[in-house]
């Protein structure tokens, strides 16, 4: 076992820390001091010069305010219950985004779980910096030194199936082949896998209330933070943009998606680089997609004058059509009176549904069979992250129950 | 138009403008020809809104849509019946990596080996001379799966007499075999043949061990070699041209070296490198310089993406297409070898953007 923990490089935490874990059973979730130590930590991550140049960070330290975790103590915690953390959280974080790891380790502190969570091995600012001023934290806090340890290795199975065997939970970000890779380590008989496979997610937006809406340059920030902002490459970019017209006539459709687009335009000629081989792959995929289906017409957008902003107007949706994404300003667009339109790209890969409008336009669709479409929050908070995720209820699932009769 | 006119011409005999003309008919009359006969490139050119008319308002093969060589490798894209492929050719992807599919039937390879004779002569003259071949003869058996360097091989065959296999099937030098050559051709001017990376890890190396181990030098001053595939792996050993050059010249005395630029997609518009260091365009091809922002045309002197035009593939919508290279234009007809059209320089592939998203490459490491 030594053998194995020496190929592991320990950012906050030790050997010690993980062999210390085992069986010791769960914290109470959403403690008392659980929330200090966030709010301390957020303090601290807010107070260091560097956190400006990271809106991520920033992001998420607000998340792990006092109130914001009483917020979600509200909506989460039964009073009247008993609940314990389900005892050591194994999460591996995906390797090209920075902050993920961070909510990870959250989500386990908050529900009262020790945590091992596996760090990108890339060397991004942004978790020096929190890695840091955890560290920094935990010198205040030091029982709470027990319950982090976070690492960094290579592929190595030995690792994998080590810390494997000492979760509860073990939790994998990072899509279907980093997922396959993880599950060929055995959990414990009663340990089990929270997966975040590969997803999509789509936009919806209602043409009257688009014209309606006053500030169309705020509607396309948000529109761009979440697509571009992630090179359109998170599972909660949208992909696809349908517009739903509802009564509104075809020159009204045109007329806003000429506004959408342009107004999306302007905050990409500000801020968005494509790298060379993007444009080919742009190009390549779009071609894909009209190759194989004759009925889709792909076309390039007049209101944008380069390939950081590729638009293919689709006269049907399939199930297909979703297998052709591509990242980096890439959207798909269709118009559609009746939401229920939507079923053949509802499938369990549709995670997310971003609107701008009156939610109310998904009730036929809600009324549906659908295996898909986890979150249907407003363009701009598609990203917002929450113990509700990805359809889990992440706080029932790292949580156990004790029930007294 | 047929390409049998366009043989007609001596390869770098006519100036941009004249070949532009002639180019821009015949590569609207392939498109227009595609679109009749491969359902799924008439898919892509409907998404892109290309109709004959437009086709026929045409005025140069830039404004014509170019597909990204990568759709070779994702579908099969065929104008012919199966019936009348005569040989499929494929790209040598690494292992695990897909290959493209090139389908040719008996029209479209003739007139491959017939244009890169021509260009190739323009360099080396049309007597055949005695070939020694830098790879092994296993890579040529399979006939009816070439792969590129099988067809890179077997094409630049019909130069050669007497081709001799340098290396054994373990990727050994045979050294009793090009002593052999050496002696039968003593005097002789002789071509060599091969891909750069083998010439420089087989050839090159085993050379260079043999002086300093065994004393034994051989004498490739009589020598021209012509090598292609790309200096890709040799970066990681920091090699340059220059450099691949000298230390031949030192080792073997070896000193007329025509790199090419060519792929397995357009097989026969070759891109072969002068005596001034250029690669240049034939009247049977060009390339176009295009902006990666926006795919427009850039000038002389300014880098971007490589499109690759050949005039000569009919059985398969390969004529207009968007390499995964980077390129500068240096000139067009005003080479001091005398060449006229284009010539260029390549800078490499482009490199692979580190996408955001949460979707993994751990999992890349694993392959």
């Amino acid at each position: 076992m030594q053998q194995i923990f020496d190929k592991i490089n320990y950012e906050v935490g030790t050997a010690q820390t993980i062999c210390g874990m085992a069986e010791r059973g769960g914290r109470v979730p959403f403690a008392e001091e659980v929330t200090v130590l966030l709010n301390d930590w957020s303090h601290r991550i807010l107070k260091a010069p560097e956190s400006r140049s990271y809106p991520d960070v920033v992001t998420f330290a607000f998340w792990i305010r006092k109130a914001n975790v009483a917020e979600m103590r509200g909506r989460f915690v039964d009073e009247r219950s008993i609940a314990r953390g389900r005892g050591v959280a194994f999460h591996i974080a995906p390797s090209n985004v920075a902050v993920n790891y961070a909510y990870s380790l959250a989500a386990g502190l908050l529900t009262g779980n020790a945590n091992i969570v596996r760090v990108p091995s890339k060397d991004f600012p942004q978790i020096r910096l929190l890695n840091r001023t955890l560290s920094e934290t935990l010198e205040e806090y030091r029982a709470w030194q027990e319950e982090i340890c976070l690492v960094r290795y290579g592929h190595d199975q030995a690792v994998n199936d080590a810390l494997s065997q000492l979760a509860d939970t073990r939790i994998i970000w990072g899509g279907d082949v980093t997922i396959r890779e993880i599950r060929k380590s055995p959990l414990k008989a009663r340990a089990f896998d929270v997966c975040f496979a590969d997803r999509y997610s789509l936009a919806v937006v209602d043409v009257w209330s688009y014209l309606h809406c006053e500030d169309k340059e705020k509607a396309a920030l948000d529109f761009y933070n979440d697509t571009y902002l992630t090179d359109q490459n998170a599972c909660t970019s949208p992909r696809m943009v349908v517009w739903y017209a509802h009564g509104a006539s075809a020159q009204e459709q045109a007329e806003a998606a000429e506004l959408f687009w342009r107004h999306l335009w302007e905050q990409v000629e500000q801020k968005y680089a494509i790298r060379p081989i993007q444009a080919v792959n742009k190009l390549t995929t779009a071609y894909l997609a009209a190759a194989g289906h004759e009925e889709w017409r792909p076309v390039r957008a007049d209101t944008a004058a380069d390939n950081r902003l590729v638009r293919i107007a689709v006269s049907k949706l399939d199930g297909h059509l979703m297998d052709y994404r591509e990242n980096s300003g890439f959207f798909y667009e269709y118009v559609c009176d009746d939401l229920r339109e939507l079923l053949p790209v509802s499938g369990s890969r549709c995670q997310t549904i971003g609107y701008l409008g009156d939610p109310g336009m998904f009730d036929t669709l809600l009324s549906e069979r659908f295996s898909g479409i986890d979150r249907i929050v407003p363009i701009g908070r598609t990203m917002d992250f929450d113990l509700i995720w990805d359809g889990y209820h992440l706080y029932e699932m790292l949580t156990r129950k004790v029930i007294v009769r | 138009m047929e390409y049998s006119e366009l043989l007609e011409y001596e390869p770098y005999s006519l100036d941009h403008s004249q070949k532009q003309k002639l180019l821009t008919k015949r590569l609207t009359d392939l498109t227009a020809h595609h679109m009749a006969h491969c359902r799924l490139y008439k898919n892509m050119m409907d998404s892109v809104g290309m109709t004959q008319e437009r086709l026929r308002e045409a005025v140069s093969y830039e404004e014509l849509p170019f597909l990204p060589v990568r759709l070779f490798k994702e579908l099969e894209l065929a104008s012919v019946p199966k019936e009348a492929v005569f040989k499929t050719m494929t790209s040598s992807g690494t292992t695990g990596q897909r290959v493209s599919k090139i389908f040719l039937d008996r029209q479209t390879a003739a007139n491959q080996q017939k244009t890169m004779v021509k260009i190739v002569s323009d360099f080396i003259g049309s007597a055949r001379m005695p070939m020694l071949i830098l790879d092994c003869p296993s890579v040529v058996k399979n006939r009816l799966m070439f792969s590129a360097r099988g067809a890179g091989i077997l094409g630049f065959s019909i130069f050669g007499a007497d081709r001799t296999y340098a290396l054994t099937d373990e990727m050994k030098l045979d050294i009793d075999g090009v002593r052999q050559f050496l002696e039968r051709h003593s005097g002789q001017r002789i071509l060599m043949f091969g891909f750069t990376f083998m010439v420089w890890q087989h050839f090159y190396k085993e050379l260079l061990r043999l002086e300093r181990e065994e004393g034994e030098r051989f004498d490739f001053s009589n020598g021209i070699l012509i090598h292609g595939g790309g200096w890709k792996k040799l970066t990681s050993e920091a090699v340059s041209p220059e450099e691949f050059h000298r230390r031949l010249l030192a080792v073997c005395g070896l000193d007329h070296i025509h790199d090419y630029y060519g792929m397995v997609e357009q097989t026969g518009c070759i891109y072969m490198q002068c005596e001034c260091g250029h690669l240049h365009a034939s009247i049977f091809s060009d390339v176009i310089i295009r902006n990666p922002d926006d795919f427009t045309v850039c000038g002389v002197g300014d880098k971007g993406i490589i499109e690759t035009v050949s005039a000569i593939p009919e059985s398969y919508p390969g004529h207009l297409l968007l390499t995964e290279d980077e390129g500068i234009l240096l000139g067009k007809d005003d080479c001091p070898c005398g060449r006229r059209g284009k010539y260029f320089k390549i800078l490499g592939r482009l490199e692979n953007a580190e996408i955001r998203g949460c979707s993994d490459t751990y999992a890349a490491d694993f392959r």
